[in-house]
């Protein structure tokens, strides 16, 4: 406010302003909105090079016949249009493995939010050194790296001298002395989403536990002394509380669990046996960019990038509706 | 108003891909018209960095101060490249994209051949090669691994073969001798793990590509033919099918179970003979160490591959390495000479005594094989004829889309029959030439 009453009295006064009834702030309407493309400019410094251009190359690579050759300049580059889409589209498999990858994210995200809000609560009624210990370990699950973490849960199932078999054995389980875990579709897809869950659910329950611990207590006190139950308190006052940040846990999730690569192609060497646990990225990865493919390989990740636009415009409008709440 | 905005975002967006330099995916110049033949100077040379590097690098070093003292005013440089797949890709990919720091010289896994020649990165040196004396002496299979369209873009600089390993304990006990037909073998899986059920009769893999392939060729059948100028795919032809279900007929109870064996990869049964969990396994003579390192040292013989027809061996696949000249080398005629020389007798001969790897010329093949006698069966496998993956680059499409062995594990996990497995994978074979 101090800025436009410095510049109204040199400013003739704008007849929008007037009629508006507004302060008099600018001489006209485009230096007034001048400021917020400004305002973007330093993220669009970053943004622009970091993710435009890439999306940008992406889509045009899509769009040509773009091996190695192509690009040491043993053969020239041709446009395809939508050639390869085509290409992607018309094979079946990539259809299946849409299916596949949507039914094991969906399979990983309710996993990890399950673990994930379980172990929250779990959190907040424990002591200090539960809560500690428990911290700990999510965090040091959380820290791994996916592609240590694979490998590790590799040995732990392995089919000789995994750790697992051996217990189960021991235990009088004799069926699974040198038991395949990967060898069945579904034992394979059980596993690697065990790891991928082992990976993502400290994010949901760290999460989690600040959303619960940010409810005043004043309103949870006042709850009990109107006589509301554990019941009628977590779903009139808790639930509603949590609910926005549960969106986005789901939301990020979702992102999250559909591009999963390392898990799948550590631990089941690429896309399994005949490649019965194939996901979408590892799909792509195989297809197109372990030949040189470059062109269908990009067709793959514009196809993937569309079909993330979904969840993450979700992601985004959530977010923006949080942030007028709070 | 609205416009204004409109055009500063366009700026904006303009200033960025200006910023990035081009707004089109990024072409190499040709190499062509950049290649040189300065006759001095440093001549850059990239090997593969492999197990046991020291001794190559003891052998290397000789050849360089024997090159260095006959060639005034010369340096060789040699660098040693990281040999993992993806690693070494990434760096000829690198030097193809960027002919200034491309070097000379370069060692490369002879089933690359085809992707480096399409990427326009090795010279020709058919005509460079007529003229050195030891061209005779090269074997004659192994050699067209290095010809691709009838022109030669490298120097066979060693192989290796897989023949067949087997415990002489187990099949003493059992009463056998070792296979010399396919039916001996069935035999032999059969009876060696219904006696040890724990143990394999023979560790194999559906994943194990180039252990699966001499039975196909051994059958008569292939990946693909070459119908004129193009390949045409032959894996779901009648004696490939037979082939394929000669190799997957091993599986299952009879000797290498499926649970177990399916996801096996060449280099897993390496690791199953040496821990003597299996009676047989389809071995390279590179995997000698690493056997004798484990429980069943002294307690093996090795024998080639034995065919369907009793006494015959089944082509082995020549994999092995070869040497070649970039199309950018500012010093052509040297890195010729450079690789005559690493490729000639004497250190083809060196680098055995310091690698164990096979070598290409006949003569020191069967000097080699007459001073070690475990070489025998891969110096005989050598002999009795090679086979190549096709020199096609669409072959590095349909290994890196594994059709081979998803089609193998298709019949081994019973998801498939031979003739359904082996159709599917003769259409993405059909596709990837089709792509190229």
């Amino acid at each position: 406010m101090s800025v436009s009453t410095t510049t109204a009295p040199t400013a003739p006064p704008s007849p929008r302003g007037r009629r508006g009834g507004r302060a008099p702030a600018a001489p006209s309407g485009g230096r007034r909105r001048r400021p917020p493309l400004l305002l973007l400019l330093p993220a669009a410094v970053i943004l622009i090079p970091l993710v435009a251009y890439p999306i940008y190359q992406l889509g045009l690579l899509s769009v040509l016949d773009f091996g190695q050759a192509q690009a040491s300049g043993g053969a020239p580059t041709s446009f395809v249009g939508f050639g390869n889409y085509a290409k992607i589209l018309n094979d079946g498999q990539f259809w299946s493995v849409l299916l596949q990858t949507v039914g094991f994210a969906a399979f990983c995200v309710l996993a990890t939010l399950a673990v994930g809000a379980t172990l929250a609560v779990l959190l907040t009624k424990v002591g200090r050194w539960p809560r500690l210990v428990l911290t700990t370990a999510a965090m040091a699950a959380w820290a791994a790296p996916a592609m240590t973490g694979s490998t590790v849960w590799s040995f732990l199932f392995d089919t000789n001298l995994g750790l697992v078999n051996h217990t189960l054995v021991k235990l009088g389980l004799t069926g699974f002395h040198e038991f395949n875990w990967f060898y069945d579709k579904w034992t394979a897809f059980l596993i690697v989403g065990a790891v991928v869950v082992w990976h993502s659910f400290p994010f949901v329950m760290v999460t989690l536990y600040a959303g619960i611990r940010a409810i005043p207590e004043e309103i949870m006190e006042a709850a009990a002394l109107d006589g509301a139950n554990t019941w009628t308190t977590f779903r009139r006052i808790t639930a509603p509380m949590l609910r926005p940040i549960l969106t986005i846990v789901v939301i990020q999730s979702v992102i999250w669990d559909f591009k999963v690569f390392t898990q799948i192609y550590v631990m089941t060497e690429g896309g399994g046996i005949a490649g019965q646990n194939l996901v979408l990225n590892v799909y792509a990865y195989q297809k197109a960019f372990a030949s040189s493919q470059y062109g269908l390989g990009a067709a793959i990740g514009v196809i993937m990038l569309l079909i993330l636009v979904v969840p993450t415009v979700l992601y985004i409008r959530t977010l923006r509706r949080t942030g007028n709440e709070l | 108003m609205r416009l204004n905005r409109r055009a500063a975002a366009a700026a904006v967006l303009a200033a960025g891909c200006l910023a990035a330099t081009a707004c089109a995916p990024g072409t190499a110049a040709p190499a062509g018209d950049k290649a040189a033949d300065d006759r001095t100077g440093t001549l850059q040379v990239w090997l593969y960095n492999e197990a046991g590097n020291a001794a190559k690098e003891a052998v290397i070093g000789k050849a360089v101060s024997e090159f260095q003292a006959s060639h005034q005013g010369v340096t060789v440089k040699v660098s040693y490249i990281d040999t993992d797949a993806s690693a070494r890709a990434a760096k000829m990919k690198g030097a193809f994209n960027d002919p200034n720091s491309a070097p000379d010289l370069v060692e490369f896994g002879n089933t690359d051949l085809p992707g480096y020649v399409a990427a326009g990165g090795l010279a020709e040196i058919g005509a460079d090669l007529d003229t050195w004396q030891d061209k005779g002496d090269l074997d004659p299979a192994i050699a067209r691994t290095a010809v691709v369209d009838g022109k030669t873009y490298g120097l066979p600089w060693w192989v290796g073969v897989r023949a067949l390993f087997y415990r002489t304990d187990l099949f003493t006990e059992a009463g056998l001798t070792p296979p010399t037909s396919y039916a001996e073998l069935v035999t032999a899986n059969r009876k060696i793990h219904a006696a040890h059920p724990d143990t394999f009769g023979i560790a194999i893999g559906g994943k194990y590509t180039f252990g699966a392939l001499p039975f196909v060729w051994d059958a008569g059948g292939d990946i693909a033919t070459k119908d004129g100028s193009a390949y045409k795919a032959a894996i779901n032809s009648p004696a490939s099918q037979a082939g394929i279900k000669r190799y997957t007929d091993l599986f299952g109870d009879d000797g290498c179970p499926a649970q177990q064996c399916a996801d096996l990869t060449g280099g897993k049964t390496v690791d199953l003979f040496a821990a003597g969990k299996s009676a047989m396994a389809i071995l390279p003579n590179s995997s000698r160490s690493k056997v004798d390192a484990g429980a069943v040292k002294g307690t093996y013989g090795v024998v080639p591959l034995p065919g369907e027809k009793p006494g015959s061996v089944a082509p082995a696949f020549a994999g092995g390495n070869n040497l070649g000249v970039m199309k950018a080398a500012k010093h052509r005629t040297l890195a010729v000479e450079f690789a005559e020389l690493l490729a000639g007798p004497m250190y083809q001969e060196q680098m055995y005594d310091a690698m164990g790897n096979l070598p290409t010329l006949k003569s020191v093949s069967g000097k080699v094989a007459a001073k070690d006698a475990f070489l025998k069966p891969f110096t005989d496998t050598i002999a009795a004829g090679t086979r190549f993956v096709p020199l096609d680059q669409a072959w590095a499409q349909i290994d890196a889309q594994a059709v081979i062995p998803t089609m193998l594990q298709q019949v081994v996990t019973g998801k498939a029959d031979v003739a359904k497995a082996s159709g599917d994978a003769a259409n993405q074979i059909t596709s990837a030439f089709a792509a190229h």
